[in-house]
């Protein structure tokens, strides 16, 4: 390793680096690599590089997160029980004592109040999962807006999007467990939406609950789903994502020594692994801070379930507000009768058939753009969000949707909070639902676009100094700088857009090609995607912006200092190449 | 998995054919990994030393809060003083308090110590294709070939056939049969839908207390949330003692809410003129898009809402659909009142109660 570490912390390095006779870890390490032979795997991966960069965290967040929730589980196992008998309960929290309740809420509540660390560990497992998937989703929303889906990481994307439904179908489970008001009235809700399925929805929910609803079974095989099924499935799918992960190397953004062909950052051990390590304390720390200070889902303040009750704004935890904002927005009377036989809208529009719809659309984005586009070739660049802007425009356009459907899932509590008419916000929600997207997608793209034009402003003519100068005519004018070419090469390190040719319908013996119409279709879909997007400037073009440049200069060499409005900022400082030091 | 960082020079690379084609200086040249930066840490001994001191010193910090976590643990109790903090205990908010604080600042220094004192020089790693070479491709694709030949398997339609048939059947069916008993023979009967505890000549009684309701005591504008009295079981009204499941499941389906208004007010369904008394008029509780217990009454508009996805009944009008999601009204249970003005029963619900499901109107 040629790396120059001359100077790097020696007090660090008071002992030699290697031992001169192997000491017991050294004979350990034989001893188990006569066996297992992992020093070959390992001499690969140990100085492995990762690039730096802090969207990159945030998957991480989602890893380190799930550990925490593996942590705090099994501690609240240890006292759980997923039992619906039905107990009296006799425990320190006086304002339920003499209730009765399933024996899932009263250890519960058991936990809450008299195991030491209890609570803490129950909210800091409730904390986690909402933790765990919001970065998953901010995690998704990066790898979409900087392309890192392309090839060859479509599989890690679809292994992504299966973890996102499984965590909130993991995060479900769970509060459903504690057996409380809150919690039953979701239940019941999920009862509901099962009975809604054609054909089989009855059956479905007798054999889900043991009978009919609510039953005594439900509680023990959520249990079993919520700490054995999903997470371990979870668990395999992180694993198969870690190791795509490790295999494609991670994604890079480009600039100068960043290339297709490289990856540029730090080594697996130390310095990655350290952060890495170092960043998990502080995912566990926060976490712990939010169970200690911040309460949630308090279920002894809600009592019991009790199929005859429910209290005004009920929510489900905030995963599962869009399907249920959704649920909501549906106009009544929604259900049709055919040959005796009830198909219920109502439900299974917004549960049954758009969620899975949705999640469909999102596994297929990457596999949609690869067909559009005609690309196969490998991708470890990642692209400016405004790069791409028919794809940016398309995410934003799922984040609208998803963010007016949450909203609606709340609906009741924003008409109590704004003393709006509930009334109202449902019917500006059934419009907004499907203006809200177009809109968002058309704006988005003309943004992205002129942020594209921008970017070629900043190339050819440099930034603007915010220095007026005025000529002897009388004219006047900002003057530009060029910017460095760091920067300049930065902006540029990205492929011009191709738009496919339209196939011509015949071929060459005046025979219809078979594909035609397919292929019609992608090079439509193509010029949509790519068609109105900017191109970095060519060489060309380059070059003679920078000759004008030069004559603007020119005219300004009676000027007795540099013009450059930046004397009493770091602008320059930071493109100068005799700067020491770096400003960490 | 094959990488290797032998090379740490930029290169601009190039020829596979699975990588971008990167027209190079296309419009500006690759100017290079700029130069490595020394840290004030790398040349100034006194910043080394600080950076040095500031880790241990949060070290040091991680043990004394762990070492707090502790004394709080066995400080603070549970359980009678669960909210002396802003609502939450104590015992909780010092235990979490310490805990992160003792997480944090671990993370912190050693974050802190990456960043300040190991090496800092970036590497280059040079990527490889995620396929495989073509001649391991080939290689693969001939030993399978070789495989499948010496098994047999492609010669013997009858063998292979049977083979996966008896694969699919012999592991498939038992492990649908066994799940079979997730709903036990004796509860696995859709038309138990269609049915609740309600039965002519019941008495609506109060719920949670279970009181039975004279007709003469309700004023008109009040909502009463009820419950059929075999819900109650005493010596003197002779219902069975209910247990367990059966007793959630008719509470379940068996709330009922009862309001009083103006004669004058109520538009009776044609069919369902004698199904009230005197303005008293009594319908199911369990909404019928997805099964709440509705429960938020407007005394002026006779409406009542779902707390769960706002769907709004208009009780004066059979309780149909005037706003939200639901599909149809909520069923209205026939009531009389018995020779002591105890309101009863005429009948169990016409209808199913609650939620729709495909064969609901089978029933």
């Amino acid at each position: 390793m040629s790396v120059d570490t001359s100077k790097v912390a020696t007090s660090n390095r008071t002992n030699a680096a290697t031992a001169s006779k192997p000491g017991p870890a050294g004979s350990l390490a034989t001893w188990a690599d006569d066996r297992l032979g992992l020093a070959t795997a390992m001499k690969k991966n140990l100085r492995k590089v990762f690039p730096d960069h802090w969207s990159f965290m945030l998957g991480e967040i989602a890893l380190w997160s799930f550990v925490v929730l593996l942590l705090t589980g099994v501690f609240l196992t240890l006292w759980f029980n997923p039992s619906m008998g039905h107990i009296t309960y006799e425990g320190s929290y006086d304002q339920l004592r003499g209730i009765g309740m399933s024996e899932s809420m009263a250890s519960t509540v058991h936990i809450s109040f008299d195991v030491r660390g209890g609570l803490l560990m129950r909210q800091m497992h409730h904390w986690a999962a909402a933790i765990f998937i919001a970065s998953m989703m901010v995690h998704l929303l990066r790898v979409a807006f900087t392309g890192a889906y392309r090839k060859p990481r479509e599989l890690n994307w679809v292994i992504g999007c299966v973890l996102l439904l499984l965590g909130t179908l993991e995060g479900f489970t769970g509060y459903s467990l504690p057996d409380d008001l809150l919690s039953g009235t979701g239940v019941r809700a999920a009862d509901g939406f099962l009975k809604a399925t054609p054909v089989v929805g009855a059956y479905m929910s007798f054999f889900l609950f043991g009978g009919e609803f609510p039953g005594e079974s439900i509680i023990p095989r959520l249990y079993i789903i919520h700490v054995l099924l999903i997470p371990g499935i979870l668990l395999a799918l992180i694993a198969a994502h870690m190791l795509l992960l490790v295999y494609h190397k991670h994604t890079q953004w480009p600039g100068p020594g960043r290339t297709e062909q490289n990856v540029v950052g730090f080594p697996m051990l130390p310095v990655y692994a350290a952060k890495a390590g170092g960043f998990f304390f502080m995912v566990f720390g926060v976490i712990a801070l939010m169970g200690g200070l911040m309460s949630i889902n308090p279920v002894w303040k809600f009592g019991p379930y009790d199929p005859t009750k429910v209290t005004a704004g009920s929510q489900p935890d905030w995963y599962m507000g869009w399907p249920d904002g959704l649920l909501r927005i549906i106009p009544s009377h929604w259900e049709s009768v055919i040959f005796g036989y009830t198909i219920s809208w109502n439900v299974m529009l917004p549960i049954l058939i758009v969620p899975p719809l949705m999640l469909v659309v999102l596994i297929l984005l990457p596999f949609l753009e690869g067909w559009i586009t005609g690309d196969k070739r490998d991708h470890h660049l990642l692209q400016r969000p405004r790069n791409a802007p028919t794809r940016t425009a398309v995410m934003v356009a799922l984040m609208t949707f998803y963010g007016l459907a949450w909203a609606a899932g709340g609906n009741d509590i924003i008409a109590i909070k704004l003393h709006l008419s509930i009334n109202q916000i449902t019917y500006f929600m059934r419009v907004a639902i499907f203006l809200g997207p177009v809109l968002a997608f058309w704006i988005t793209r003309r943004w992205c676009i002129s942020l594209q034009r921008h970017d070629n402003e900043k190339l050819l003519h440099g930034y603007e100094t915010g220095i007026i100068t005025r000529s002897p005519e009388g004219q006047y004018s900002e003057r530009h700088l060029p910017i460095s070419a760091t920067s300049a090469y930065t902006l540029t390190a990205r492929d011009r857009d191709e738009v496919l040719a339209l196939p011509s319908e015949t071929d060459s013996a005046g025979v219809t090609a078979p594909n035609s119409r397919s292929e019609r279709l992608r090079a439509r879909l193509s010029s949509w995607m790519y068609s109105n997007n900017v191109q970095k400037p060519t060489r060309a073009e380059l070059e003679e912006a920078h000759h004008h440049a030069e004559h603007e200069a020119e005219l300004q060499a009676g000027l007795d200092h540099p013009a450059d409005g930046h004397q009493f900022d770091d602008h320059r400082l930071r493109d100068a190449d005799d700067v020491p030091l770096r400003d960490h | 998995m094959s990488n290797d960082n032998s090379s740490i020079e930029p290169t601009s690379g190039g020829g596979d054919s699975h990588l971008p084609e990167r027209v190079e200086a296309d419009p500006i040249a690759d100017p290079g990994l700029p130069p490595h930066k020394w840290r004030p840490t790398d040349v100034d001994p006194k910043a080394e030393r600080r950076a040095e001191r500031q880790i241990a010193a949060m070290f040091i910090g991680a043990m004394v809060m762990a070492v707090l976590f502790v004394v709080s643990y066995f400080t603070f109790s549970v359980g009678d003083s669960w909210d002396t903090i802003g609502g939450l205990g104590a015992s909780t908010v010092t235990l979490g308090v310490t805990l992160g604080l003792t997480l944090l600042l671990i993370g912190t220094a050693i974050i802190h110590l990456a960043r300040k004192l190991m090496a800092d020089a970036e590497m280059v790693e040079m990527r490889h294709p995620a396929a495989s070479p073509q001649e391991d491709r080939d290689a693969t694709v001939a030993a399978l070939n070789a495989g499948l030949d010496e098994s047999g398997i492609g010669r013997r339609p009858l063998v292979r056939n049977t083979m996966f048939g008896a694969i699919g059947v012999g592991l498939g069916l038992p492990s649908v049969v066994l799940l079979r008993d997730l709903a036990p023979g004796d509860q696995l009967d859709i038309s138990k839908l269609a049915k609740t505890i309600w039965a002519p000549g019941m008495r609506l009684v109060r719920d949670v207390v279970g009181t039975p309701i004279l007709a003469s005591e309700i004023e008109v504008g009040d909502l009463i949330n009820g419950a059929p009295e075999a819900m109650f079981p005493t010596e003197e009204n002779g219902y069975p003692e209910l247990h367990g499941a059966q007793e959630q499941i008719d509470k379940a389906k068996g709330a009922i809410i009862i309001v009083r208004m103006d004669p004058d007010d109520i538009t009776p369904l044609k069919g369902r003129e004698k199904w009230t008394v005197d303005g008293i008029i009594c319908y199911s509780k369990i909404c019928t898009h997805v099964g709440c217990p509705i429960s938020l009454y407007e005394r002026t508009t006779h409406h009542v809402l779902c707390p769960c996805h706002q769907s709004t009944f208009d009780l004066a009008d059979h309780a149909k659909v005037i706003f939200g999601p639901a599909a149809r009204p909520l069923p209205q249970l026939p009531i009389a009142v018995d020779e002591e003005g105890y309101l009863v029963a005429q009948s169990d619900f016409t209808e199913p109660i609650g939620a729709s499901y495909w064969e609901r109107e089978k029933q």
